[in-house]
C-alpha cells in the first residue's frame, strides 16, 4: 500500500510541475498583459508609465525566464501575490477554497444522499410510472442551463417571493450567536446549494439507477431470489455494494469540483468562490492567481482520483492495489 | 435604517488611493477620505480639502522661472499656494501638509506601482510652511495647475512601509494588509471589515468635521454578474446600485419602464466618449474620404433614438459639447448614406455588380470591427453598422474577442481596421495620448502610448501642446477649436456618441448627485438621505 500511495504521489507531483508550465505559458501567451488593462481604464497613464509597471511587475522579461522565476519561488513556499486583489494568492484562495467547499460539499452531500436511495429505488421498478417521472426530473436537472436554472430560482425565492436572498454570502455581526449566524449562513447558502444539487441528483441517480438494474441482471442475484431472499435483502444485501462500485469511481471523480468549484453558480449567486476567482484571475491578467487555482483545482482532480481507486479496492474485493497500479 | 447597503458590478482591487485604477475603488476611497480639489457635478473645480481654489487671479498660483537646467536654459513653472481646512484622521493624528508631501513622494517614486505618475512627476517641490499651509512648485506651466485631485496617504502610518523598501510598498500597504485601520481615514466614514471579492463594510468616522453623515454603517456587496445585481436589488438585498459600477444601460432602461414606482432612474450626461478607432496603416482607409464615407453611411442618431432611446446624444467629435472646452469648430456628418456612395466612388472604390466595392488594383473593401464582447448594447451597435455599411457596399466583418484579448491586442495596435471602445476623461482635459504623435505605441516604445489609429499631425501636436501650456480660457478654447476642427477633417477616430451614466435610485434616498465624470457621487456622501 505504502508503495502504491508513494509512486501515485510522485505521479501528481510530475503532472503538475507539467502543469503549471503548461498553464503558465498558455495564460502568458493570451493577448494582453495586466499593464494593458490598466492601459485600457485610464487614458492617463503615459508611455513610462507603462514601460515602468512592466518593468515593476516583470512582465516584460521572456515567458520562460518568469516561469523560472515564479517556480523558484513556488518551491520556497511563496506562491506569489495576485495583482487583482492585492494580497498574497494563498490569502486569496484560502478562504473562497473553504466557501467552495461549503457550496460545493452541500451540494454533493444532498445530492447523493437523495440519488443513492432515489436510484435504487427506481431501479427496482424499471418502466414504472415512478421510474418515468424520477427520468423525466433528471433529465430536466441534467439538460437545463446552470444559469438558467440559478435565475428562475432567484426570481422565484428571492425576487417574487422574497424568501431568500438573491446572493451574496451571509454578512454575520460582531456579538451575534454561533447559531444566528450559522442560520443566517444556510438562508445565503439555499439557492446556490439547491441549483447544484439539482443538476448533479439527476447525473448521480440515472448512475445509481443504471448500475443498479446491470446488477440486479446478474446470475447471482438470480441465485438470491431463489433462495428466498427478500427483495429487500436483494437490495441492500446483494446488489447495492457491487452497484455501487461504478457510481463511487463517478462521485470520486466530482470529488475534484469540490475545489475548483462551480464558476456558474459562483458568479450567478456572487458567491466567493475557487471557480469564479479563477475565472476573474484569467480575466483579469492576474497570472499568479490563476495558475495557483488551476493548481489547486488540478491537484484535487488527481486526488479525487486515487480516492476513487482505493474506494473500489474497499468495496470491491475483486479489485487490488497491485492490479490497479 | 441607518444602514445602507450598496450593489456593485466590481470589487476594488487595493483600497490604496494611489495604487488603485478601478473606479470602484475610486468610490470607496471617497467615503474615506476627500482629495484637495475635485470636480462638481457641474464639472466645475472646487476645493474639498483647501480653504480656497488657488488660481493666478486670486494671486495663490503664480507662474515662476525654474532654475536652470543642465544646460542653463531657465524654464518656466508654477508655484500653487494651499491652504487644508482642518482635518483628522480616525486615529486622532492631524492631516498635515507632510501628508501630501509623502504622498507625492510616493508618486512620483519609479518603484512604487502607482499606475500614472506624470502628476506627481510635475511636482518639482513641496515647500511645508506650515501643517496646514504649503506650496508646490510644478515644472511647467500647464492649465491644470490647480487639479490637485489625489488622496493623501497618512504619513504616520504608510512612511515607515514606504522607506523600509519601496518596491514592495505596493504588497505591504496598510490599506490592503489592515484595512480597518482607522488612521487611514479623515473622511465620513472608515472602513471596519474587508471581505475581498465580497464585501466591504464602512461605518462613521469620530474625527469627520464635515456636516454628519445619516448612515451609521454602509454595506457594500459585490456581485460580479449584472443580472444577479439586478435580482439583489429587486428582492431588497441591496438597497441602491450607484451608476459608477452597476447595472448597464438597458438594464437601467428596462428598470425605468418597469419599477419606476420604487425607483429613480437618473441619467447623467458623461464624459465617456464612445468611438471607432480607425486603422490608418490600412491601405483601404489611407484615403480621408474612405473614413468621411464609413462615418455619413452609419445613421448614429437612428442607433442612438432606437437603442438608447435618444439619451445617449451623438458625437461631432471627441469633445463633450457640455465641456467648457468645447466649440462648435468641428465640421458635422450627417447620416447620407448617397453622399457616402459618391465619396468612394471619388476614393476610387467602384460598386462592381455583386454590390461590393472594388478599387482598380481589384482589392475589395472589406473591414473588419473589432469591440469587446460580453455587451449587448455594442453587439447591436455593432451590426447595424455591419447592416448600414453594406447598404453603401463596404463589407464589414464582426469580431468580438473578451475584454482582455480584445484590449491587448488594441494596446498593441493589433486591429485590421476598425476598433469600437469608449474613454472616459474629466472636464478640459487635454486629448494627448490618444492624439499625440509621440503616444503611438510601437515595440520601440514597449507599446505603450494611447494613439491606438496610429495618427499623425504636426498641427495637432501644435494644438495640443498649446492647449495643455495655455492659461488663458479664451485662447486655450481656440487651441480646442483646433483640435476639433482637425479631428473631424481627418477622423483619425469615428465619433459615435457620448454615453451616459445610468443610476437606479430608490425614491427613498436622497442628495446622490450623479457627476458623469471620473469623480465619484460618494465623495458627497454626507449629504445622501433616507427620505422621512
Amino acid at each position: 500500500m505504502g508503495r502504491y500511495l508513494a509512486s501515485r504521489a510522485v505521479q501528481i507531483v510530475i503532472v503538475l510541475v507539467i502543469m503549471s508550465f503548461v498553464v503558465y505559458l498558455l495564460i502568458g501567451l493570451m493577448p494582453g498583459d495586466p499593464i494593458d488593462m490598466m492601459i485600457s481604464g485610464n487614458p492617463r497613464m503615459t508611455s513610462e508609465d507603462a514601460q515602468r509597471l512592466r518593468a515593476l511587475y516583470g512582465v516584460d522579461r521572456p515567458l520562460v525566464e518568469r516561469y523560472l522565476a515564479w517556480a523558484h519561488q513556488a518551491l520556497l513556499g511563496n506562491f506569489g501575490y495576485s495583482r487583482s486583489l492585492n494580497r498574497p494568492v494563498l490569502a486569496v484562495l484560502w478562504p473562497r477554497l473553504l466557501n467552495t467547499l461549503e457550496l460545493e460539499g452541500l451540494a454533493f452531500l444532498i445530492a447523493t444522499a437523495i440519488a443513492l436511495p432515489l436510484g435504487m429505488w427506481v431501479a427496482a421498478r424499471p418502466r414504472s410510472k415512478a421510474d418515468y417521472v424520477v427520468n423525466l426530473f433528471c433529465f430536466a436537472g441534467i439538460s437545463m442551463p446552470t444559469f438558467w436554472l440559478a435565475l428562475l430560482l432567484i426570481s422565484l425565492f428571492a425576487v417574487k417571493l422574497g424568501w431568500l436572498p438573491a446572493g451574496g454570502m451571509a454578512d454575520p455581526r460582531a456579538g451575534a450567536s454561533f447559531l444566528a449566524a450559522l442560520g443566517q449562513n444556510i438562508r445565503f447558502a439555499l439557492l446556490p446549494v439547491a441549483t447544484l444539487a439539482l443538476v448533479q441528483l439527476g447525473v448521480y441517480t440515472r448512475f445509481m439507477r443504471s448500475a443498479m438494474i446491470e446488477t440486479l441482471r446478474q446470475d447471482y442475484i438470480r441465485t438470491a431470489r431463489a433462495k428466498g431472499a427478500s427483495e429487500r435483502m436483494v437490495l441492500m444485501g446483494h446488489a447495492f455494494r457491487n452497484a455501487l462500485a461504478p457510481v463511487l469511481t463517478i462521485l470520486a471523480l466530482s470529488f475534484g469540483a469540490l475545489f475548483s468549484g462551480a464558476m456558474i453558480t459562483e458568479t450567478m449567486f456572487a458567491w466567493p468562490g475557487m471557480g469564479a476567482t479563477i475565472y476573474q484571475a484569467i480575466q483579469t491578467n492576474d497570472f499568479n492567481l490563476a495558475l495557483v487555482g488551476l493548481l489547486l483545482a488540478t491537484f484535487a482532480t488527481m486526488a479525487g482520483n486515487l480516492l476513487a481507486d482505493l474506494a473500489l479496492v474497499a468495496v470491491d474485493p475483486r479489485v487490488s492495489i497491485t492490479e490497479r497500479a | 435604517m441607518d444602514e445602507l447597503v450598496i450593489g456593485m458590478s466590481t470589487a476594488p482591487g487595493t483600497l490604496n488611493p494611489l495604487l488603485n485604477s478601478m473606479l470602484a475603488g475610486a468610490f470607496i476611497n471617497s467615503m474615506t477620505e476627500r482629495p484637495i480639489t475635485v470636480f462638481d457635478p457641474d464639472w466645475k473645480l472646487v476645493c474639498l480639502l483647501c480653504t480656497e481654489l488657488p488660481t493666478v487671479e486670486n494671486g495663490h498660483a503664480r507662474i515662476v522661472d525654474l532654475p536652470p537646467d543642465d544646460k542653463g536654459v531657465v524654464r518656466k513653472g508654477m508655484e500653487v499656494d494651499i491652504e487644508l481646512r482642518p482635518m483628522t484622521w480616525g486615529d486622532g493624528t492631524p492631516v498635515t501638509a507632510r501628508d501630501f508631501q509623502f504622498t507625492i513622494d510616493v508618486g512620483r517614486h519609479p518603484q512604487s506601482g502607482v499606475p500614472s505618475v506624470e502628476d506627481y512627476r510635475r511636482i518639482l517641490k513641496v515647500e511645508i510652511k506650515d501643517d496646514r499651509h504649503f506650496t508646490i512648485t510644478r515644472d511647467r506651466v500647464t492649465f491644470d495647475y490647480n487639479v490637485l485631485d489625489f488622496f493623501p496617504l497618512p504619513a504616520h502610518i504608510e512612511k515607515p512601509i514606504f522607506d523600509a523598501d519601496p518596491a514592495e510598498y505596493r504588497t505591504r500597504t496598510t490599506y490592503d494588509a489592515d484595512p480597518a485601520n482607522p488612521g487611514l481615514a479623515y473622511g465620513p466614514y472608515r472602513v471596519v471589515e474587508v471581505v475581498p471579492g465580497s464585501r466591504i463594510a464602512l461605518e462613521r468616522n469620530p474625527h469627520w468635521s464635515g456636516a454628519p453623515p445619516q448612515f451609521r454603517r454602509i454595506l457594500i456587496k459585490f456581485f460580479e454578474n449584472s443580472s444577479s445585481l439586478e435580482a439583489n436589488l429587486l428582492s431588497g438585498n441591496v438597497d441602491y446600485v450607484p451608476g459608477e459600477s452597476g447595472l448597464s444601460f438597458s438594464q437601467s432602461l428596462a428598470f425605468e419602464q418597469r419599477h419606476a414606482d420604487r425607483y429613480n432612474v437618473v441619467f447623467k450626461p458623461s464624459l465617456t466618449y464612445g468611438h471607432i478607432d480607425v486603422n490608418l496603416d490600412n491601405p483601404l482607409l489611407g484615403d480621408v474620404r474612405v473614413r468621411r464615407a464609413i462615418l455619413m453611411a452609419i445613421d448614429r442618431k437612428t442607433i442612438s433614438d432606437k437603442l438608447f432611446h435618444g439619451k445617449q446624444p451623438v458625437a461631432d467629435g471627441n469633445v463633450n459639447p457640455l465641456d467648457p472646452m468645447y466649440s462648435p469648430a468641428a465640421r458635422p456628418y450627417a447620416y447620407d448614406p448617397a453622399q457616402a456612395k459618391e465619396l468612394l466612388d471619388e476614393a476610387g472604390f467602384r460598386q462592381v455588380a455583386t454590390g461590393e466595392r472594388r478599387n482598380a488594383r481589384g482589392q475589395r473593401l472589406s473591414l473588419v470591427l473589432d469591440y469587446a464582447s460580453g455587451n449587448r448594447a455594442s453587439d447591436q451597435v455593432a451590426q447595424v453598422i455591419q447592416s448600414e455599411l453594406r447598404r453603401v457596399g463596404i463589407e464589414l466583418r464582426l469580431k468580438a474577442a473578451p475584454a482582455r484579448i480584445y484590449f491587448g491586442n488594441l494596446n498593441k495596435r493589433k486591429f485590421d481596421s476598425l476598433a469600437f471602445y469608449s474613454w472616459v476623461t474629466s472636464p478640459g482635459s487635454v486629448p494627448r495620448t490618444t492624439l499625440h504623435s509621440t503616444e503611438i505605441p510601437s515595440a520601440e516604445n514597449g507599446w505603450s502610448g494611447q494613439n491606438f489609429p496610429g495618427y499623425r499631425n504636426p498641427e495637432m501636436d501644435r494644438a495640443l501642446d498649446g492647449a495643455e501650456r495655455e492659461l488663458d480660457p479664451v485662447r486655450r478654447r481656440a487651441f480646442f477649436a483646433d483640435i476639433l476642427r482637425l479631428y473631424a477633417d481627418d477622423l483619425p477616430a469615428l465619433p459615435m456618441y457620448f454615453r451616459v451614466d445610468s443610476f437606479v435610485i430608490p425614491k427613498t434616498l436622497t442628495g446622490v448627485v450623479p457627476t458623469g465624470h471620473q469623480g465619484c457621487t460618494s465623495l458627497w456622501i454626507e449629504n445622501w438621505r433616507w427620505r422621512d
